[in-house]
């Protein structure tokens, strides 16, 4: 490049003989000069931007085109990243507590048509019908030749099935692949699993979603990805679940009951080790829900979780260990019980207006179970101190336990609590709470007073908890139910070798119309066993359950859900590695207790 | 120099550009092979949830307890009960052998109590068995 000198010689010699200033000249040479850096920087700096434009647009462009790539084809898997489980991960089994599965998944084909391919309709309908006896050839082919294109046939079918729509050979028959929940245990724990069903159904493949029970709490979890199909462990013993259907059946049957539960937890952990509802149904083949009538007479009605009843005199004991927590009283201190007791316009009878008064040990009015010395015992304690108590022990709230129908099942609280409710709630009447409420509250009196809460899912130790009465109180608690075994209500619930102790409770049931049934009842026997360490709570529940085998038809719980909860347990407990063990005889601590 | 450089560098463009070649055709071989294997392992996963769905459906407790009923006779299994559990002390111990009059320090040669000579010079019990010296009480399952 040339560059011009700021004063040319021959221009300044000229200038200066005009006359002129030849710094004008120098001037004039510095704003060319200038302006021609600057023409020179604004061209680059255009240059630039021009560059910069080009680069982002079509960095836009490419990204925007890979998003409309990526929008209009067909997902696909990573082809290279693929780890192990994600090969080929559907919804994640359930197992019991020692890996044997509950629920887990089965390949199978949906059949699904298209009718425009179709070469002979009629002949197709035939077919199909005749394969499948609940099709109506008629309306098949109706809807074949409706002039739709895409019609679902069915959503499963078994491979003999498969191979006989095959045989058909009509190209307008198409079969998509579909996993399918297997429950191999049929209906054992059907309460507990639920069921499931197809969600979002496409021709490759379906959601499986659940639709009650655990499968559909922990739906998300089950269908998580990022657990890569990790069986999920529940605190259930398929053996131990099997033993207590069998047992709680025969004795349904043989208690004429039309419903039974029994609920079996581990008062340590909170684990339920078994859970059954009966009559129940089998999960691989849910049945419709009642669409009208009462749904606790339908077999999905889960009566140890959603089943809310009076129940009963189980509930003595919580006052009677209120009241020694308290300081009140002692297992020896005597109250009144003097049979029937006047409140008000109301009348406290005991059962077959006996009278076990007038004056009762504490530790009497629960084995003898007078509703009187416990209505008397609620009094002393109070309205407000019943319902703190009664509220630690989980009675005023939903159980936790991880069933979808748990939520739902509120305990019926009286709105106003007044004494008349003081007095009724202390032997299980006038508010209404599930087994399950039941099965909680005991286990926080068999785990020396610390609350417990049930859950359906493996725990691998025992949940500290926070304590809700004195250690001390449970175990005189424990030394009364114990003592409703031995010499009380539930004599024949004594199972040698492993010192049941528990509470009966027979409870009227309420009509719908107000009013209480007299030859309606619910019976339930809530146990703890070994008396001595307590380790297991048992709830037995039966519906309407009647003994005819004397001369009168007995509905006492201790004729009828004792007996069952005791061969429950006698057939249980070795299957828990539990040995019989002989029971330490009467002294020591109990002894001390008493005076 | 300038050309041999030029002509070095225009040879290792060459030479990436077959590598780079040869590795996208190994990559698509990988690929196609992962997809072979996964796909592979995905049928015999497949596979083996049936197996293990299947595995269930016959241990179900429902049909092991029929199966035990029918085979009653053959098995005679009862329900686990309380009374089937033992005392360690209840369980006899095999008596220890007594020490033959002839033994040496070194152990070489016990005796049970019925005088057989057990050891490394005994005979095999199988032995007896193969010479057709077979007890009349044990049936023989083929």
């Amino acid at each position: 490049m040339i560059r011009t000198p700021l004063r040319p010689l021959a221009r300044i010699l000229s200038a200066r003989a005009r006359g002129e200033n030849p710094d004008s000249i120098e001037r004039e040479n510095i704003r060319l000069r200038q302006e021609k850096t600057r023409d020179r920087a604004r061209a680059r700096a255009e240059g630039r931007l021009l560059l910069l434009g080009i680069a982002f647009t079509i960095a836009f462009t490419v990204i925007g085109g890979r998003m409309g790539l990526l929008a209009a084809t067909e997902p696909s898997e990573p082809r290279s990243a693929a780890s192990g489980a994600q090969i080929l991960a559907g919804r994640a089994d359930l197992t019991d507590r020692n890996g044997r599965i509950l629920a887990t998944n089965l390949l199978t084909h949906s059949l699904y048509a298209q009718p425009k391919d179709m070469v002979d309709p009629a002949r197709v309908a035939r077919e199909l019908a005749r394969i499948f006896p609940d099709l109506d050839a008629r309306l098949l082919l109706a809807r074949f030749t409706d002039g739709r294109s895409f019609m679902w046939v069915r959503r499963t079918l078994s491979p003999e099935q498969m191979q006989a729509v095959h045989d058909i050979g009509d190209p307008g028959l198409l079969f998509g692949p579909r996993e399918m929940r297997l429950y191999p245990n049929g209906r054992l724990a059907a309460h507990v699993l639920g069921g499931a069903s197809f969600g979002t159904e496409g021709v490759h493949s379906a959601e499986v979603i659940g639709t009650a029970g655990i499968e559909k709490y922990l739906d998300a979890q089950l269908r998580d990805p990022a657990l890569e199909g990790r069986p999920v462990a529940l605190s259930l013993d398929l053996t131990v679940q099997a033993t207590t259907q069998e047992v709680l059946e025969a004795g349904m049957k043989m208690m004429n009951a039309k419903g039974a539960a029994a609920i079996l937890l581990d008062v340590h952990t909170g684990e339920i080790l078994s859970l059954v509802s009966l009559p129940d149904f089998d999960p691989n083949d849910r049945p419709q829900a009642l669409a009208k009538g009462d749904p606790a007479d339908s077999p999905l009605f889960n009566r140890a979780v959603q089943g809310v009843y009076e129940l009963g005199s189980t509930f003595k004991i919580f006052a009677a260990a209120q009241a020694l927590d308290l300081g009140l009283l002692e297992p020896s201190s005597m109250v009144d019980a003097d049979a029937p007791m006047v409140w008000g316009k109301h009348r406290i009878k005991e059962f077959e207006n006996r009278n076990y008064g007038p004056l009762l040990s504490v530790r009497d009015v629960i084995v003898k179970s007078s509703n009187v010395g416990v209505a008397n015992i609620a009094l002393m304690i109070g309205a407000v101190r019943q319902q703190a108590f009664l509220k630690s022990l989980g009675f005023f709230g939903p159980t936790p336990v991880e069933l979808v129908e748990a939520a739902g099942a509120k305990p019926l609280i009286p709105k106003r609590w007044a004494e008349i409710v003081t007095i009724t709630a202390s032997y299980g009447h006038g508010m209404s709470a599930s087994p399950m409420h039941l099965a909680a509250a005991y286990a926080a009196i068999a785990n020396g007073g610390k609350a417990v809460r049930p859950t359906l899912l493996r725990v691998d130790r025992p949940q500290d908890y926070p304590a809700v009465m004195s250690g001390d109180t449970a175990v005189k608690a424990i030394d009364m139910l114990r003592g409703v075994v031995t010499e009380g209500t539930a004599s024949l619930g004594d199972v040698e070798g492993y010192q049941v102790g528990g509470k009966t409770g027979t409870a009227d049931k309420p009509k719908a119309t107000g009013g209480y049934y007299h030859d309606k009842v619910i019976n339930t026997f809530a146990s703890l066993f070994p008396a001595s360490n307590p380790e297991y709570v048992l709830i037995v529940t039966l519906d309407e359950p009647v003994e005819t085998t004397g001369p009168i038809p007995r509905r006492t719980a201790g004729w009828t859900a004792v007996p069952v909860a005791a061969e429950i347990i006698r057939r249980v407990a070795p299957l828990l590695g539990m040995r019989p063990t002989i029971e330490p005889a009467a002294s020591g601590a109990v002894t001390l207790i008493r005076n | 120099m300038r050309p041999i450089l030029y002509a070095l560098s225009f040879l290792a463009v060459m030479g990436l550009a077959f590598w780079a070649y040869r590795e996208n055709y190994a990559t698509q071989n990988s690929l196609r092979n992962v997809e072979e294997l996964q796909a592979e392992i995905a049928t015999l996963r497949e596979a083996l949830a049936v197996q293990r769905a299947e595995w269930a459906y016959l241990n179900r407790p429902d049909r092991l307890r029929e199966l035990s009923t029918i085979n009653f006779d053959r098995l005679g299994l009862f329900p686990l009960e309380p009374t089937q559990f033992g005392q360690i002390g209840l369980v006899s111990y095999p008596v220890p052998p007594a020490l033959a009059p002839d033994d040496t320090p070194d152990g070489t040669g016990t005796a049970d109590r019925s005088g057989t000579l057990t050891g490394p010079d005994a005979p095999e019990p199988d032995s007896a068995k193969a010479e057709g010296n077979v007890n009349p009480q044990v049936e023989q399952v083929p």
